[in-house]
């Protein structure tokens, strides 16, 4: 078990979006979250990443374990392609680049600046810093937006040899990747039935 | 921890990095104000210590709103937080990144600027050592500012007004310092006073920065 949700409820500004929710995520499993827009996957994943603290309930993982990728990529437009992947590489501990890159097909696009790639360039090159990262639990917001057909299926093959390899994935998409790991997991019905401030100080703060 | 360093000294060198913004200011502020007072050596002399300060802090204030805001804008941010980087290294580091970049530049060129100003020979001793000791505190603190206005956009100016008040005391003790230097009356009572505003605020504010980007990213 490398993740697992306990009676998981998580808030955006103060107010409930998802109540009640339970799961575990086994080495080498993916969990594919559905929902309408605005059901709270994004919020959920943050809180799953650590970088929001739950509302009720608790996040099991081990400490460092979790690699969190949202809707923007964290590329600086001034750094070349490669210097980008370098320095997500230094500062999780030394992933190799040129694997990643190669991964991602990026070898042609290494010394280019980051400004000047495309958006679905831009999307592979963030999504190369996963496997850079070099962590267990994967946490993908809308990962094959602006990706083609060919790139999504570069992300698919990663994700796959990433779950082959031990690792796990959440990740919130509405495309069919083809993966025989995914089960699918469809946030609606936590739903939070009470839209409530979650405490009388929230409003002050 | 080095890459984070390297990396914000690489970004503000290149294209749009921000490097020489201070500089360039602290320069026409200097340069302006014996156009603006008028051709008098013996006022300049005395305003000279109290300007370059002045000049200085301004300087420092307008490159503030970069320390967080473009981490936070292309995502950057949230991807440190989760990192195995403590925020408080994280923080620090922004902090000496932006003295590098902005505050030493600013020190090294004080001197250079102070002769424009007419600023007596053993002015120049005490200007250099009480910019040097307060510039550091200076980037402790907007960093802290910055912190607190991660979220908001275009937050220049709240962060400008949030600062302003918590630099006056690193103002008053770094210009008292140089003007006594200037008058030649001795100036170490205000240089340990400027001391230990940078070693407090080195010691202590990285923990508050640390927790307010935090709750900022929620």
């Amino acid at each position: 078990m490398l993740l697992s949700a306990h009676n998981l409820s998580v808030s955006r500004g103060g107010i409930s979006v998802l109540e009640g929710l339970n799961f575990t995520l086994a080495p080498g499993r993916a969990l594919i979250l559905r929902g309408p827009n605005g059901s709270g996957k994004t919020t959920l994943l943050r809180t799953l990443a650590g970088l929001q603290p739950p509302l009720r309930g608790r996040v099991e993982a081990a400490p460092e374990t979790r690699v969190y990728a949202g809707h923007a990529d964290g590329i600086k437009s001034a750094l070349t392609a490669h210097e980008n992947l370098t320095f997500w590489s230094a500062i999780f501990g030394g992933g190799d680049v040129d694997a990643a890159m190669a991964a991602y097909e990026l070898e042609g696009l290494a010394d280019r600046p980051a400004g000047a790639l495309s958006a679905g360039q831009k999307r592979r090159l963030g999504l190369a810093r996963l496997i850079v990262a070099q962590r267990s639990v994967w946490l993908l917001d809308e990962p094959t937006v602006s990706l083609d057909t060919h790139a999504t299926k570069l992300f698919a093959d990663a994700v796959r040899a990433h779950l082959r390899c031990g690792g796990a994935a959440i990740m919130a998409t509405h495309i069919d990747l083809g993966l025989d790991e995914a089960e699918t997991f469809d946030v609606a019905p936590f739903k939070a039935r009470a839209a409530a401030l979650d405490s009388f100080d929230e409003a002050f703060l | 921890m080095r890459a984070v360093l390297i990396r914000d000294l690489r970004l503000a060198m290149r294209a749009g990095g921000g490097f020489g913004l201070g500089l360039a200011f602290f320069l026409i502020v200097v340069v302006l104000v014996p156009f603006a007072v008028g051709p008098r050596a013996d006022l300049h002399q005395v305003i000279a210590p109290g300007i370059l300060w002045l000049g200085a802090l301004l300087a420092c204030l307008l490159s503030l709103d970069r320390v967080f805001a473009l981490d936070h804008e292309d995502g950057s941010l949230d991807l440190l937080a989760t990192a195995p980087l403590p925020m408080e290294a994280l923080v620090s580091l922004k902090a000496l990144a932006h003295w590098l970049t902005t505050g030493l530049p600013l020190v090294l060129a004080a001197p250079f600027l102070a002769v424009l100003l007419n600023l007596p020979i053993d002015g120049y001793a005490p200007l250099l050592i009480s910019l040097a000791l307060g510039t550091p505190a200076l980037s402790v603190i907007g960093t802290f500012g910055a912190a607190l206005t991660v979220g908001v956009k275009r937050g220049g100016l709240l962060l400008s007004l949030l600062v302003l008040p918590l630099y006056v005391p690193t103002l008053i003790f770094g210009a008292e310092a140089a003007r006594r230097g200037a008058e030649g009356l001795g100036y170490a009572m205000p240089l340990a006073m400027l001391a230990g505003i940078t070693c407090g605020t080195i010691a202590l504010l990285p923990f508050a920065s640390a927790a307010v980007v935090r709750v900022n990213l929620r």
